[in-house]
């Protein structure tokens, strides 16, 4: 009865969470406008004209990163499961060692817009091309229909919208205001979006935990007692490891899977890799990735005071009765904290936040379309670049009605692990044949081919036969927790949710059988043209000149 | 720089750069410190990863009042990740970016024909 009673109450104002978020809108449409009045040239609307400094890059690749997944769900996955939320935020954020050690500098040097220019560098165009662009618009549409389905959700939640219809009818108008954005904004507009949403979000958030802090004495073994306290019996597990994933063995392996492809799938986010063609140099790229680390790991240093603060203050049950469940956890909070207004405010940031994501997604799809698919293997780069960008603004629209429809599709489905499912594609399609194309000198196309697909059809392959899928069914209520809701259908022969522990280490070993297989001889020409541009930069695409 | 310019006319001006010392020294310095720090890291990773998912007693030891071992773990990767990134930044700032500015503009302003 407490929890019916809870459930029904609508927390906070909807009109003022509206109000806060027209505002985003408005100024960021501003601001998109004023910037796309210089979106001429290809380079102009693919890579923001390569003039913005390291620091903003920094900012927008925080903004383009901590997706309302990482938001709403790891600060409520701590509130409910403690210490093992937290683990989510760490893979997250060492894996930017990855992309700054082995992959920005390199590929910003390398590259024009896309991950293919840099893929197909060396090898033959056209198939590792087709390829590496399959393998970006499958990771963009796992993230773009998770992402969308989420903005569902977070509607239930935070405006007190609860018809399907008119939660379809606000996932339309996010879709909507995305294709704005990178319509006319092109990178340019959409990196503002990502800047202006990182400095909210963070900002938001810090003020937060500063608040929570301040009501522990800022002394963090007490925040914990009280998380620990508030979660009454079995509470102490919350400060211990395993509340989620130690059940059994098999739940420890599903948690070493994910752990891999969080760590190894960063550096292969096709809409990370383009963030790095807006600057103009290399080592700006360096700088664009120190700044990205320094606001992630503080983000996710205040997600963790977050999740317990949200635990020790509005408490586990009443996080699990609310509308929106374990995602309601930092709304929760902020409600408890700042009431109407930093609620208000804080749900605008979530909705600004999947908006920013989703136009970075969306730009980096009709990016690999329109300059991978349609004119360097349809046109076989016989094209103006005017009409090349035709083509991708044709496909951002194309896009974006797709994640509307899609996104009204999945509204209410279970599809949390879509997001997991793109790390892993990254991890096993992307990131090997990134790596043995800048780093390995026998490295060919057939190596590549097989990395790339075989790393895309395991990991598919495996989510479709894994319990994420069919056949999971809680055995308390007998409900079914897989995407086909129907439990007499079960076709899981695989048991683990998360394929990268077997698709990763695949999907290398794919790279080396399918290069040393293969007669064909390394281009010693394109590969030294590769390997000294790579590192010292020589011929690498420069900034637009601004007259 | 010098004994570039004597190599034969058929090599590109990159194959000739590659060869060159200079670039040899830049490579194989930029791969010294990269490789084995990315080893490091993964290695420390999957240390806790696994200390995290096996050795959950040892994880739940507690250090003073409600901290845990597993929590002072856990900041660590958050301290050795910034350390690694601050620590790279100011090696390739110093050791990496000149010698690179140099190599790019003999080849851009095509010294080298």
């Amino acid at each position: 009865m407490i929890r019916a009673a809870v459930a029904t109450e609508q927390v906070g104002s909807p009109a003022v969470n509206i109000a806060i978020f027209a505002a985003f809108v408005l100024v960021t449409m501003v601001v998109v406008f004023r910037a796309s009045r210089n979106n001429k040239t290809a380079a102009d609307y693919y890579a923001a004209g390569r003039s913005f400094t390291g620091p903003q890059n920094g900012t927008a690749i925080a903004g383009d990163y901590l997706s309302a997944a990482s938001f709403l769900g790891i600060a409520g996955a701590i509130a409910i499961n403690g210490y093992d939320g937290f683990l989510y935020s760490i893979g997250f954020l060492v894996a930017w060692l990855v992309a700054l050690l082995l992959v920005a500098e390199l590929l910003r040097n390398t590259g024009r817009f896309t991950m293919a220019d840099v893929l197909s560098f060396r090898l033959k165009q056209r198939p590792v091309r087709m390829a590496a662009a399959i393998a970006t618009l499958a990771v963009v549409f796992f993230y773009l229909l998770a992402q969308m389905a989420g903005a569902g959700g977070l509607v239930a939640l935070l405006l007190g919208i609860e018809g399907t219809a008119a939660q379809g009818l606000v996932i339309a108008v996010v879709g909507a205001l995305m294709i704005m954005y990178v319509l006319v904004g092109g990178m340019k507009g959409t990196t503002w979006v990502q800047i202006i949403k990182a400095i909210l979000l963070i900002a938001g958030s810090a003020v937060m935990a500063l608040w929570v802090m301040a009501k522990f004495g800022f002394n963090l073994s007490d925040l914990l007692a009280g998380a620990v306290a508030a979660g009454g019996e079995g509470g102490e597990a919350l400060i211990e490891p395993g509340k989620q994933y130690g059940l059994s063995a098999l739940t420890r392996i599903d948690f070493l899977s994910l752990a891999l492809a969080l760590v190894l799938g960063t550096a292969g986010l096709p809409h990370v890799l383009m963030r790095f063609y807006t600057v103009p140099t290399g080592q700006e790229a360096r700088r664009s990735v120190v700044w990205a680390i320094w606001l992630i790991g503080i983000f996710y240093l205040i997600t963790l005071v977050l999740g317990y603060g949200a635990g020790a203050l509005v408490g586990p049950d009443a996080i699990k009765a609310a509308p929106g469940g374990v995602n309601s956890a930092a709304p929760l909070l902020a409600y408890e904290l700042g009431g109407v207004l930093l609620l208000g405010f804080i749900s605008a940031v979530a909705f600004a936040t999947i908006l920013a994501v989703v136009a970075g997604l969306t730009i980096t799809a009709a990016a690999s379309f329109a300059h991978d698919i349609y004119a360097n293997v349809i046109k076989r780069g016989e094209v103006n670049p005017d009409g090349e960008v035709k083509v991708a603004r044709i496909t951002v629209l194309a896009i974006g009605l797709l994640a509307i429809v899609g996104g009204i599709f999945a509204n209410g489905q279970n599809i949390a692990f879509l997001v997991a499912l793109a790390f892993a594609v990254a991890a096993s399609a992307n990131l090997p044949t990134i790596i043995y194309s800048l780093f390995w000198k026998r490295f060919n196309t057939s190596g590549a081919l097989w990395s790339m697909y075989g790393g895309l059809i395991s990991t598919i392959v495996l989510i479709v036969f894994s319990p994420v899928v069919s056949g999971k069914v809680d055995p308390a209520t007998g409900e079914s927790l897989s995407m086909i809701r129907d439990t007499s259908i079960d076709f899981a022969v695989f048991p683990l949710a998360n394929p990268g522990i077997i698709s990763i280490p695949l999907a290398f070993l794919l790279g080396i059988v399918g290069t040393l297989i293969s007669k064909e001889k390394p281009d010693l020409e394109r590969f030294a043209q590769m390997e000294v541009r790579s590192l010292t930069g020589a011929g690498s695409e420069k900034a637009v000149a601004r007259h | 720089m010098s004994e570039v310019l004597h190599m034969p006319e058929s090599e590109t001006d990159y194959q000739r750069v590659q060869r060159s010392e200079e670039f040899q020294a830049l490579r194989s310095r930029f791969r010294r410190f990269v490789f084995p720090m990315t080893a490091f890291f993964l290695a420390w990773y999957l240390l806790y990863v696994l200390l995290a998912a096996y050795a959950q007693d040892f994880m739940s030891t507690r250090v003073t009042g409600t901290i845990t071992v597993g929590l002072l773990f856990g900041l660590g990767q958050f301290v050795t990740t910034f350390a690694i990134t601050m620590i790279y930044a100011r090696w390739a700032n110093r050791r990496q970016d000149a010698v690179a500015e140099r190599l790019r503009e003999h080849i851009e302003n095509g010294q080298l024909q």
